[in-house]
């Protein structure tokens, strides 16, 4: 198939429309534009909804709105519009309705900056809003991951009636890449059984996530619990880069990891055994796969545009047994680590034997 | 032109601070933020203003406004002065929002800002656009207007009416001043400037909440030169968003 | 094989154009690509930039801490990028807007050409940035000049094809200055 060079941002937008989606609502912020830019010119032609709502808080809850009609529908934003998106997000999740929201992370707290940052880890992997719940999160690291990732966060958002995530950075943003613009063939669908249209013919539908009842809200929870456990069993998925025989692996996600990759194929070229780990899904995070590496003996060395978060994890999943190494480099223009600041930490904690 | 003389001897206001502007040619913004501290130095109170800097172009007031400033959220710029105007009953709180923060995701704290009467000077600059993010269409866009957002110009079966904040909030009770300006002609200009000065004193006279709209310039969004810009105001805007008064109350009436 | 660059001037300058360009004509030789723009505010204060990396092998950083080679046409982007660049690598200066004299780097090959008058001479200023790339075509050999004719035609619209013409002959022009400067050495 032939490859066409796209940009990150434009990449996701396409697949969304290639997916089937063909609701967007969405407020303007940076560095996420292109992406409500590219369908408010292409959903027009395809008899698609472009809406820019009021605010975020409008946005998400537009999602909520066509999604409960069955349809598949979109938001995405930057780190200010997806604080505000969270209640939304928490209802989307306690009543069971699918939507995909995009966070092309810029920098925080407050207005921060516009640069790549991956400040919005804990926000995106331990639900941001109020409740007992989870959302899936993909983490793209390439052009072609924007592409197929948006197919699969449609996909389990429908699979398991559940908000996914879609956790990229204002550089797989704004960078372009060939892309094979491939339609990924996913298995079928449960049928939507659960849809408001109007209840012609049949007994009136509800959704909601309010349990008042006794006893109610616990079972709801619990099964939203045994959902939450069947996503961590079958959707994991890490990409493992030389790691055999690695004695250091680099565990990283999103743009660090590619720079990461960079740093480690120089390190083989000069005879060190290092390796790469990248969490393509950070909700459900491969702790098995860590867990392993940790048991071989490996040591680690997690790296994140942030002063530190997903190295909770990896030490999480790798116990007491491993050392863990962690290199952040909190966002800020001009701030992303080279290969060549990645390389020095390499050397720094590449284990002595 | 011996008006324009004028005003280019007068002397800086002493509420705004002496630096080079980072605003684009052509950009409105940096004379409204002098004619706020005009007024401001008017009354004599710049070391008791606090501002309230939005999220848009103007969140950088907090560099050229000589006064204590506090940034709030997207749109939150009332609610966080409502604060500032319990805590601190005797100062002079203002706010100076873009359209896409006092229109759009503002709406909420406007509307119940004004509604409370809460003696608060909103200064909103009206540039029927988002000018941070590049040029989207903003609720003040008008119909048929292209944005990065509105590709084929504004319509309004799909986006609604561009809004007329100052009509829209002059029939509040808690309003006790609401106008509309611009600053494309040094007649406007002067106009305005009385206009600001005003919305300022309904606040020092404790009357109620002062509100002015000032139509202004986006030339690097529009595609514009500084010129056509300028032009793009009186011909575009004010047809469509008269200049005046809406509503001046003159003293505090308690229904 | 494995090239990187990173480009630098001022907005207008076409900066981003030839980063596109040479990306483009990359993929047209079915070679691994990166293209990665500087944007949003930076690009409002008017600085302009991107790195761009060739490779016949999967390509791991888009981002490059130390470029291979650096082309820069503004005085701004000299200061701001000049330490970066990998001993032995290779310096483009346009030195119509940049004092040849600000050029600190003893340890790298240069290639300093006044672009926008050479530009000038050809047809346009605006051609400038068509020029340099020249130069690092032709010092270079990355891709040929049909891949990047052929990236023209992916990124201008049908009513701009018409100065593809005009845009490689100030390849070219480069490429011959390059051509000559090799045989110097
Ligand atoms: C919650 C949230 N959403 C979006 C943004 C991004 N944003 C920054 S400025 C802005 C609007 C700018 O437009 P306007 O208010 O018209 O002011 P101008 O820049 O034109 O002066 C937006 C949407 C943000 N900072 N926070
Ligand atoms: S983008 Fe528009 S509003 Fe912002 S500084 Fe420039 S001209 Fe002014």
């Amino acid at each position: 198939m032939k490859k066409k060079l796209v940009k990150g941002n434009e990449a996701l937008a396409q697949a969304a429309i290639e997916a089937g989606c063909r609701f967007y609502f969405g407020y303007p912020i940076t560095p996420q534009n292109d992406i409500p830019e590219y369908l408010a010119r292409e959903f027009p032609k395809l008899g698609g909804t472009f809406l820019q709502a009021e605010s975020e808080i409008g946005s998400i809850n537009m999602v909520l709105g066509a999604s409960a009609a069955g349809m598949r529908a979109m938001t995405s934003s930057s780190g200010p519009g997806i604080s505000l998106m969270q209640e939304g997000l928490s209802y989307l999740a306690g009543s069971e309705i699918p939507a995909v929201v995009v966070n092309v992370q810029r920098s925080g707290p407050g207005l921060g900056g516009i640069s790549p940052s991956q400040g919005d880890y804990f926000q995106a992997t331990r639900g941001g809003g109020h409740g007992d719940y989870r959302t899936p999160v993909l983490a793209p690291a390439s052009v072609q991951e924007m592409w197929d990732l948006t197919f699969l966060a449609f996909d389990l958002a429908d699979r398991y009636r559940n908000p996914v995530v879609i956790l990229a950075d204002a550089m797989l943003g704004q960078m372009k890449e060939p892309l094979e613009m491939r339609k990924p063939e996913l298995p079928p669908l449960p049928a939507k059984d659960w849809i408001l249209e109007g209840c012609q013919g049949r007994d009136k539908r509800l959704l909601k996530s309010l349990y008042l009842g006794e006893g109610e809200l616990e079972k709801h929870c619990w099964r939203l619990w045994a959902k939450y456990e069947e996503i961590k069993k079958k959707e994991v998925r890490c990409e493992a880069y030389r790691i055999e025989d690695a004695e250091l692996v680099v565990v990283a996600f999103g743009s660090p990891a590619r720079i990461a990759k960079g740093a480690i194929m120089e390190a083989r070229e000069q005879g060190l055994k290092v390796g790469l780990l990248r969490p393509i899904t950070l909700y459900p995070y491969p702790e098995k796969e860590l867990a392993d590496l940790a048991d071989q003996g490996k040591t680690f060395l997690v790296t994140e545009l942030n002063v530190g978060q997903m190295v909770e994890d990896v030490r999480m999943a790798a116990g007491r047994r491993a050392e863990v190494h962690f290199y952040g480099r909190p966002p800020g223009a001009g701030s992303l680590p080279s290969p060549e600041d990645i390389l020095h930490e390499i050397r720094e904690t590449y284990p002595a034997r | 032109m011996s008006e324009t003389a004028e005003k280019l001897l007068n002397p800086r206001p002493e509420s705004l601070v002496d630096i080079p502007t980072h605003f684009c040619p052509g950009c409105h913004h940096g004379i409204v933020h002098r004619l706020v501290a005009e007024a401001i130095d008017h009354f004599g109170l710049r070391e008791k203003a606090i501002g309230v800097a939005c999220v848009g172009c103007s969140v950088f007031l907090y560099n050229y406004l000589n006064t204590d400033v506090v940034e709030a959220p997207h749109g939150r710029a009332p609610a966080v002065a409502t604060g500032l105007r319990r805590a601190l009953p005797d100062r002079l709180i203002y706010t100076y929002q873009g359209d896409g923060d006092l229109a759009a995701i503002g709406t909420s704290e406007i509307i119940h800002a004004a509604n409370r009467g809460e003696p608060i000077t909103v200064v909103f600059v009206n540039n029927t656009t988002y000018g941070m993010t590049g040029g989207q269409m903003a609720p003040t866009t008008l119909l048929g207007q292209k944005t990065t957002t509105s590709p084929y110009g504004r319509d309004f079966h799909q986006a609604g009416y561009p809004i007329k904040m100052a009509e829209f909030l002059a029939p509040l009770e808690g309003v006790a001043f609401s106008a509309r300006g611009a600053v494309d002609r040094v007649a406007n200009l002067k106009r305005t400037r009385k206009l600001i000065f005003r919305a300022f004193e309904v606040q020092v006279q404790r009357l109620g909440f002062g509100f002015v709209e000032v139509l202004s310039a986006c030339p690097t969004n529009w595609g514009m030169t500084p010129i056509e810009a300028a032009k793009r105001v009186e011909e575009e805007m004010i047809p469509y968003f008269p200049l005046g008064i809406f509503k001046e109350r003159k003293e505090a009436d308690h229904l | 094989m494995y090239h990187d660059v990173t480009m630098a001037g001022f907005g207008g300058q076409g900066i981003l154009l030839i980063g596109n360009l040479l990306a483009e004509a990359a993929l047209a030789e079915g070679l691994h690509v990166t293209y990665l723009p500087s944007y949003g505010v930076e690009m409002r204060g008017g600085s302009a930039n991107c790195t761009v990396v060739i490779s016949d092998q999967e390509i791991g950083s888009p981002a490059v801490g130390s470029p291979r080679a650096l082309l820069v046409m503004s005085r701004p982007a000299l200061s701001r990028f000049q330490a970066s660049v990998k001993p032995g690598g290779l310096l483009i200066v346009n030195t119509s807007l940049i004092e040849p004299a600000e050029v600190e780097r003893r340890d790298v090959e240069l290639l300093a050409y006044p672009l926008n008058q050479i530009a000038l001479e050809l047809s346009h200023q605006r051609l400038a940035n068509m020029v340099a790339l020249g130069l690092y075509l032709g010092r270079t050999r990355v891709v040929g000049l049909e891949s990047i004719e052929h990236g023209f035609a992916e990124l201008l619209s049908e009513k701009n094809r018409v100065f593809i013409p005009q845009n490689v002959a100030a390849i070219q022009k480069g490429m011959a200055l390059a051509a000559e400067a090799g045989g110097k050495s």
